[in-house]
């Protein structure tokens, strides 16, 4: 620990603020009393599958195409999920499967 | 009798609730003992851990904040670089306007712990038939947040102790937003939304770095989004 108690705690509630003004800002800016604008009503519908595929690159953002292994194990995993998905529509299996899988190949295959 | 009855609502919503969180279970375990053990390493114990994890409640930036806590005192700079690795949530919360409504003293609860995970899990499944839906989302919501606050003291605790190869189980929650991408792909619509995302992210990855793609990113889909809106909606 390089910082004392007290700068500790208050780093930790600095954090802990600009998380917070993240999340209730668009709470605050358009309370549930009145109607939001049309085009917020419209961004609320359009931005959930925008974001899950925001998020789906995101985690795959530290992944090197050029260094081994080239990404070939989130490839395969990825691949795998979205065909069982589709043919199986089970969430938790798709989401174990991938899951297991990928730990094979990172640690028995591509090591 | 009213307690009664409402515990009783609550307890299905739970059991309803809970199934969904299992990927998250996992995830966060593994990715909260790694902050615990993190911690531990730059001489912060359980109770700082613990306590950030709680308070702050960011998965992503606990890590950032590390570095923060390694460094000269700067809560302002903390504060800052807090909103910006957190950008994402403002456009959470405009997907969850609709659906957080009317739920009144839960709601505070429902935004305070609003992370990528619940997002994703309450802006994909909707409340079963006969499932009061305010204690659904909280379910989701509390369960998360436990998860992530469990796994950060197990890592602080007895990180050390793991012996067998956790490594690619963090993978988990990628292959949850995988499989909540493809859950969303359901009218035209949305997969046309879910294509700009992938796409603006990819194209934000491309310009800005894995560093700073975020931001860009999610100006880069809001601005696709709003000039196409009337394709899109059509």
């Amino acid at each position: 620990m390089q910082l004392t108690a007290a700068q500790t705690m208050i780093t930790i509630l600095a954090v802990a603020l600009g998380a917070m003004a993240t999340r209730f800002t668009p709470f605050l800016l358009f309370p549930e009393k009145k109607e939001p604008p049309k085009f917020v009503a419209y961004l609320g519908k359009a931005l959930p599958p925008a974001m899950m595929g925001l998020l789906v690159v995101y985690c795959l953002k530290g992944v090197s195409v050029i260094n081994k292994p080239h990404g070939i194990p989130e490839l395969i995993a990825i691949a795998v999920i979205v065909a069982l998905h589709i043919w199986k529509k089970n969430v938790l299996l798709s989401i174990g499967v991938g899951t297991v899988l990928y730990m094979v190949l990172v640690q028995a295959v591509f090591c | 009798m009213t307690e009664i009855k409402s515990k009783k609502v609550f307890q299905q919503a739970f059991t309803a609730a809970f199934p969904h969180t299992i990927p998250v279970l996992t995830g966060f375990l593994v990715l909260g003992m790694a902050y615990g053990v993190l911690m531990q390493t730059k001489g912060y114990g359980a109770v700082w851990a613990v306590l950030m994890s709680m308070i702050a409640f960011c998965g992503s930036m606990q890590f950032v904040a590390i570095t923060l806590l390694t460094a000269a005192f700067n809560p302002i700079q903390a504060f800052l670089l807090s909103i910006t690795v957190n950008a994402r949530h403002l456009f959470y919360g405009l997907s969850m306007l609709e659906k957080y409504k009317g739920l009144g003293k839960v709601r505070a609860v429902l935004i305070y712990t609003l992370c990528d995970e619940t997002f994703s899990i309450s802006s994909s499944v909707a409340p079963p038939e006969n499932i009061d839906r305010k204690y659904f989302y909280l379910s989701i919501s509390l369960l998360d947040y436990f998860y992530w606050v469990l796994g950060t003291f197990l890592g602080s605790v007895l990180g050390s102790l793991i012996t067998f190869s956790t490594k690619g189980l963090d993978f988990v929650l990628t292959a949850l937003f995988v499989v909540l991408f493809l859950e969303q792909m359901t009218s035209r619509e949305n997969k046309i939304s879910g294509i700009i995302g992938l796409a603006g992210t990819g194209a934000g990855l491309f310009l800005f770095g894995a560093e700073n793609l975020v931001i860009p990113s999610m100006l880069i889909i809001l601005l696709v989004l709003l000039a196409g809106r009337k394709r899109i909606c059509s």
